[in-house]
């Protein structure tokens, strides 16, 4: 029998390890000499408030969307892919690529390129690592944290030899052509007499995102392949009674895994910076862990986290700009959300289970 | 040495309990061992030997009971309290370092002092004389990864004997011993025996108990069911006592109507990843519409045989089903193509092979054939509503409790997950059933249920390999029996010309005809 | 390449290997007791800076390294709590902690100096100066033997040679030494400690903490040594390097020492030369940075000799079915 319901594991693992980090945020905030209610109001005012602040909040988004649904395809099938860092950055060798030896006739097909892009590159980088950990047996963890170093020595490379624009000391691609630039929000959404989403880096990858969100659920929940997907990462001998092989499982689950991260950069690269930097990835790929493991791998799970996220990142930058608390301050939520929803879950779960069980031993039988 | 002492016993347990969850692994057991003989422990797998002689090492905690060492109430809330108390314990799966050599095994928790140096020579030396002793051979440097299982049981007799233990307990030795290293196990054991030691033996082996023994002491389902001096005994009284008179459960069936062959295997050999031959060459045959029974104490081969068939393993020899030839190396052929084959799978562990028990109900309903198109509403997605609707008309008809397609695996109770997976199975109208311990962890209300089930099946024409550990689920549900014993077909008998004596015998490896 | 040149590389191998080499003893104290460790960047991350911070601080290099080495073990008794006592997931759990240190390091540094997330530099006592060594600059003239222990050997910090001295220690402690034998057997079979009598938690929660001294230590070096101060990610993936040195050295300490000067020479050559020529094909500085990573790849792909970790690794130990 179950010591608790589905639901409450779901929803009040999350939310109650959310709380824990939030207190203990509080604290830090406390320990620095600020207040964390006025840090609070001033995260939502600069990033819920006025429509520019939503802007900032859906880019990051959209990228910790991508970031998440990559981990959590991978979690699915028990795997702990933290190479969406590297995956994401040659998602942006993908997208630029695509951007700039192509010449798109209207943003809507270069849009669809790069798409095919960013998750080609993407999978691509995820493949090595997937085929050795399905063939050789070498542990994913360890060879996708290689693979991101990798990633940004070949990204480094490229980018200072051979993509660099003309007469540039900036290691980055020249500018997309403007036909593959992607509409923002403030194109979409602002009418003649009032601007909306000002200058914010909003645009319509944001859907997406949300078309990710989408195929993702349908994949894991609707296909065939995702049935196997779940049922290897439920039980490897499970499995092998269903006919279901390990090595296909591993390299499928990780080839959509790191396709997924890879479309990360139509966001960062098509859409708002309309060039390949180095840091595009600006750390989303590791994001994307914490989003995964506060979502519980499910995509409306990863859709609201990543939504958190993004107001968390808004809201720290505000933080940082009218403050003395640096952005940082999210990595530590960050890393707390991690802890708490992935490493110390039974602890978090433990008391919540006691409850239940007292509760349930109230009602006559 | 002397007075009073003689008379104790060397090891007194009264009235042991010991519960892993809703499983009950120990009742009230209680046994007398005296000191200076070697105590043999028999029954089945499962029985309990195993995690009595555990808490007797203080591995687990008893939920009730006390132990006595030498008459002194003794409490073990761990090994070291065992080791102290005298205790020397060699488990079924060594509890070696691989890569440690034998004699950094052998001092490892019982150095003199923080330095090796010393240890090492002191234990060398130790060595030296115990192998004299007991004729204990074995190279202190060698690691043991490298040496044989026989070498590495030895390891374990000498960390004990290291230890200084009067009291050694040896959970199913020769499991993975050649005949040959066997008998000098026993010789060993004969020398400990002469020395003053104690040893308790735990083993499946009728034969064993006969020969070295001085009294014994049978377990069923986790209690003991008696204790007598081995010469008092035979092993005729032992087989039946081991495997028990349970009440036998009617199951109302025809005779069987054999049809055309439908499966047939011949010299069939499974080598599993530690390279160990577990199915010796094997040949049988099912025909259509009889049920063919696989006797056997558990771990001979009969779960190799099972995996064999259903795909989830490669082998060599011959399989052929309905006159075609199967593959076998694994490259062509998984479960998937043997359901498409029509070979259907109740596997012996439905928790960890037959069910996902994170997923619901309706999910399970389907597990293995999920790539059916009957189960897709077009091309890309599969059809959850109507898969659901299906799985309830399933275990409505199969009398699952509560017919909840919604509910996930693990909040079924063990008969009506086992219906679970013979719903599914069964409804996909396979030419071979599969079926491994139907009823294992099944209430009595669902044994009759899953019985039927098998029985009309059968009526209906198809093939029936059941394998099953329970001797009276065999005898009632077969229309012919095969035992098995260390990877081979030790017999094949009719139910109605054999009975529970002689297939104890053949399960224990001793065949009636020669003998 | 002249003997100056060489000797220069050579001596910044050293440098840049220091680090490494007490992350990697680190990561292989609690590897072979069956606790995986990505968390080795963040331990160093928060040490640097707690070092650093308190160096500046109180003016001691000394206190700086305490304070480094008691920042690096609250981490790793966060680790242990969740990997040991409440058998969470070891590699989720290292994550968490190098997030943790890369935020928290900033926060708290902006909030004490206020200059961008960094300390500021460190003078004087506040830094571990170089050391030399006996008679080092009468013997430098001796032709060859002369510079090299004059560059090579001598004129390091104290937390250098402190970090060689370990290899031998770490060796003879796992080695020789009856703790050594339990702490190789619990990340092995943690089953045939518990049988034996001994605390599988009890050695499993001595090598973490072992390995937030090391990590401490490491981190001091980096904050206090190397350089004069923290900036924010100052170990720039030195952990990782270093868990990469530790499956190169298969888990042995000796291997780790040449695993470590290996990827630190790799290190000295990208500092010093940026790209290679060789004799018109070059090898760019890019390729040399992500050489360790390649190099461990491949091993972990099995195709030069086979990194068996310890058997254990990774899984919490649960007695009772």
């Amino acid at each position: 029998m179950e010591k608790m319901p589905r639901w409450a594991d779901a929803v009040l693992v999350p939310l109650f390890s959310l709380v824990l980090a939030a207190i203990l945020s509080a604290v830090v905030i406390l320990a620095i000499g600020e207040s964390p209610v006025k840090a609070f109001k001033l995260m939502v005012d600069g990033a819920l408030m006025r429509s520019a602040g939503w802007g900032y909040t859906l880019y990051y988004a959209t990228n910790f969307m991508f970031t998440g649904l990559a981990v959590a395809v991978a979690f699915h099938a028990r795997m702990f892919n933290i190479g969406g860092e590297g995956q994401a950055m040659l998602g942006g060798l993908g997208v630029a690529l695509v951007c700039l030896y192509i010449p798109w006739p209207h943003w809507t097909l270069a849009l669809i390129g790069a798409t095919v892009g960013g998750a080609l590159f993407g999978a691509a980088w995820a493949l090595i690592p997937a085929y050795l950990q399905a063939k050789r047996g070498s542990h994913i963890v360890i060879t996708t944290i290689m693979f991101n170093y990798i990633a940004f020595s070949v990204l480094n490379y490229l980018l200072v030899n051979v993509l660099i624009a003309k007469g540039s000391m900036d290691p980055a691609t020249p500018k997309f052509p403007e036909p593959t630039h992607l509409p923002t929000f403030q194109d979409m959404f602002s009418t003649e007499t009032t601007t909306l989403f000002k200058s914010a880096p909003a645009n319509v990858s944001f859907f997406l995102a949300i078309l990710a969100c989408i195929f993702v659920w349908l994949l894991i929940w609707r296909t065939r392949l995702g049935f196997e997907i779940r049922s290897f990462g439920h039980s490897e001998t499970a499995a092998n009674y269903a006919g279901i092989s390990g090595v296909k499982i591993t390299i499928i689950a990780m080839l959509i895994s790191g396709a997924l991260a890879g479309l990360m950069a139509v966001n960062t690269t098509q859409g708002e910076a309309e060039r390949l930097v180095l840091n595009s990835t600006e750390g989303a790929g590791f994001i994307g862990i914490a989003v995964a493991l506060m979502g519980r791998n499910h995509p409306v799970g990863v859709f609201i986290a990543a939504l958190l996220f993004g107001f968390l990142y808004q809201g720290g930058a505000e933080l940082a700009f009218w403050t003395s608390i640096p952005r940082e301050l999210i990595v530590v939520i960050q890393a707390l959300v991690i802890l708490f929803t992935g490493a110390l879950d039974n602890m978090v779960r433990m008391p919540l289970e006691r409850l239940f069980l007292a509760l349930h031993k109230k009602e006559p039988n | 040495m002397s007075r009073a002492q003689v008379t104790e016993p060397a090891i007194e347990l009264k009235g042991i309990s010991k519960a892993f969850g809703p499983v009950q692994a120990n009742k009230d057991i209680s046994i007398r061992v005296m000191p200076g003989t070697i105590h043999g422990i028999i029954g089945e797998n499962g029985a309990g030997k195993s995690t009595l002689m555990s808490i007797l090492y203080g591995f687990y905690k008893a939920d009730k009971g006390e132990i006595f060492i030498n008459g002194n109430h003794t409490v073990i809330p761990d090994s070291q309290a065992a080791i102290a108390a005298g205790i020397g314990m060699v488990f079924q799966h060594f509890k070696l370092v691989q890569n440690f050599t034998v004699l950094e095994n052998i001092i490892l928790g019982a150095e003199d002092g923080k330095f090796l140096k010393p240890s090492l020579a002191k234990a060398r030396k130790t060595l030296i004389e115990l192998e004299q002793e007991y004729g204990l051979e074995v190279d202190p440097d060698a690691v043991v990864e490298e040496i044989g299982v026989g070498q590495q049981q030895r390891v374990e007799i000498l960390k004990a004997l290291y230890r200084e233990a009067q009291i050694l307990i040896l959970d199913e030795p020769t499991g993975v011993l050649t005949p040959a290293e066997a008998a000098q196990l026993f010789r060993i054991l004969a020398r400990l025996k002469e020395e003053g030691k104690t040893i308790i033996l735990i083993t499946h082996k009728l034969r064993e108990i006969m020969d070295i023994t001085d009294t014994v002491s049978v377990m069923r389902r986790g209690e003991m069911t008696a204790t007598v001096k081995t010469s008092d005994t035979s092993p005729e009284e032992l087989a039946e006592l081991m495997v028990g008179r349970k009440v036998l459960l009617r199951v109302d069936k025809a005779p069987a109507n054999p049809g055309v062959e439908v499966l047939s295997v011949e010299n069939l050999r499974v080598t599993d990843e530690a390279g160990v031959e577990r199915l010796k060459g094997v040949s049988l045959n099912v025909r259509a519409g009889e049920i063919l029974g696989i006797a056997g104490v558990s771990g001979n081969g009969q779960s190799e045989l099972l995996e064999v068939l259903g795909g989830m393993c490669s082998g060599t020899g011959s399989i052929r089903i309905n006159g075609q030839e199967i593959d076998l190396t694994g490259k062509f052929s998984d479960g998937q193509s043997r359901r498409a084959r029509g070979i259907a799978h109740v596997p012996e562990d439905r928790q960890r092979e037959g069910l996902i028990m994170d997923f619901h109900a309706w999910e399970n309903m389907i597990f293995g054939y999920h790539h059916d198109d009957e189960y897709q509403s077009n091309r890309f997605l599969m059809d959850n509503s109507g898969i659901t609707r299906l799985a309830q008309e399933k275990m409505e008809r199969f009398d699952v409790r509560p017919p909840n397609p919604r509910l996930t695996a693990k909040s079924f109770s063990g008969g009506n997950q086992q219906k679970i997976v013979l719903a599914r199975e069964i409804e996909r109208n396979p030419d071979l059933l599969l079926v491994g311990q139907p009823t294992r962890g099944v209430d009595i209300g669902a044994i009759e249920f899953i019985h039927q089930q098998i029985i009309a099946l059968r009526d209906a024409g198809k093939a029936i390999l059941l394998v099953s550990v329970e001797l009276d689920e065999i005898m009632s549900m077969s229309d012919r029996i095969a035992v098995m014993f260390d990877g081979l077909i030790m017999g094949e008998r009719l139910p109605s010309e054999t009975d529970e004596k002689e297939l104890g015998l053949l399960m224990a490896g001793i065949n009636g005809e020669a003998a | 390449m002249d003997l100056n040149t060489l000797l220069l590389v050579l001596d910044s191998t050293v440098r840049l290997a220091t680090p490494l080499l007490l992350a990697c003893l680190a990561g292989l104290y609690s590897e072979r007791a069956g606790i995986f460790d990505i968390g080795l960047e963040g331990k160093m991350l928060m040490a640097a800076f707690f070092s650093a911070a308190v160096a500046f601080v109180t003016g001691s290099a000394w206190l700086g390294l305490l304070a480094g080495i008691a920042s690096s073990m609250v981490l790793s008794a966060i680790h242990g709590l969740a990997s040991i006592t409440f058998r969470g997931n070891q590699l989720i759990s290292g994550v968490a902690i190098n997030f943790l240190a890369a935020g928290m390091t900033v926060v708290v540094a902006q909030s004490w100096f206020k200059q961008g997330g960094r300390t500021p530099s460190l003078q004087g006592d506040a830094r571990f100066n170089p050391i030399d060594l006996p008679l080092a600059e009468t013997l430098s003239g001796i032709p060859l033997l002369g510079p090299i222990y004059h560059e090579l050997l001598s004129g390091h910090t104290v937390l250098v040679y402190i970090a060689f001295a370990a290899v031998p220690f770490t060796w003879w402690l796992l080695f020789r030494t009856r703790f050594g034998l339990r702490l190789r057997a619990v990340g092995e079979n943690p089953e045939s400690v518990d049988t034996a009598g001994v605390s599988v938690i009890g050695l499993r929660f001595a090598a973490v903490a072992i390995a937030g001294i090391l990590c401490g230590i490491a981190g001091a070096y980096l904050g206090t040594a190397l350089q004069a101060g923290f900036v924010k990610d100052m170990t720039a993936g030195r952990g990782f390097i270093a868990l990469a040195a530790l499956i190169f050295a298969k888990w042995r300490p000796w291997y780790a020492l040449s695993a470590t000067l290996l990827f630190g020479l790799l290190q000295a050559i990208a500092v010093r030369f940026q790209n290679i020529d060789l004799g018109g094909f070059v090898i760019p500085v890019q390729f040399m940075e992500a050489l360790p990573y390649i190099l461990t790849v491949v091993i972990l792909a099995g195709f030069v000799g086979k990194a068996i970790p310890p058997r254990a690794g990774g899984e919490p130990y649960v007695k009772e079915r």
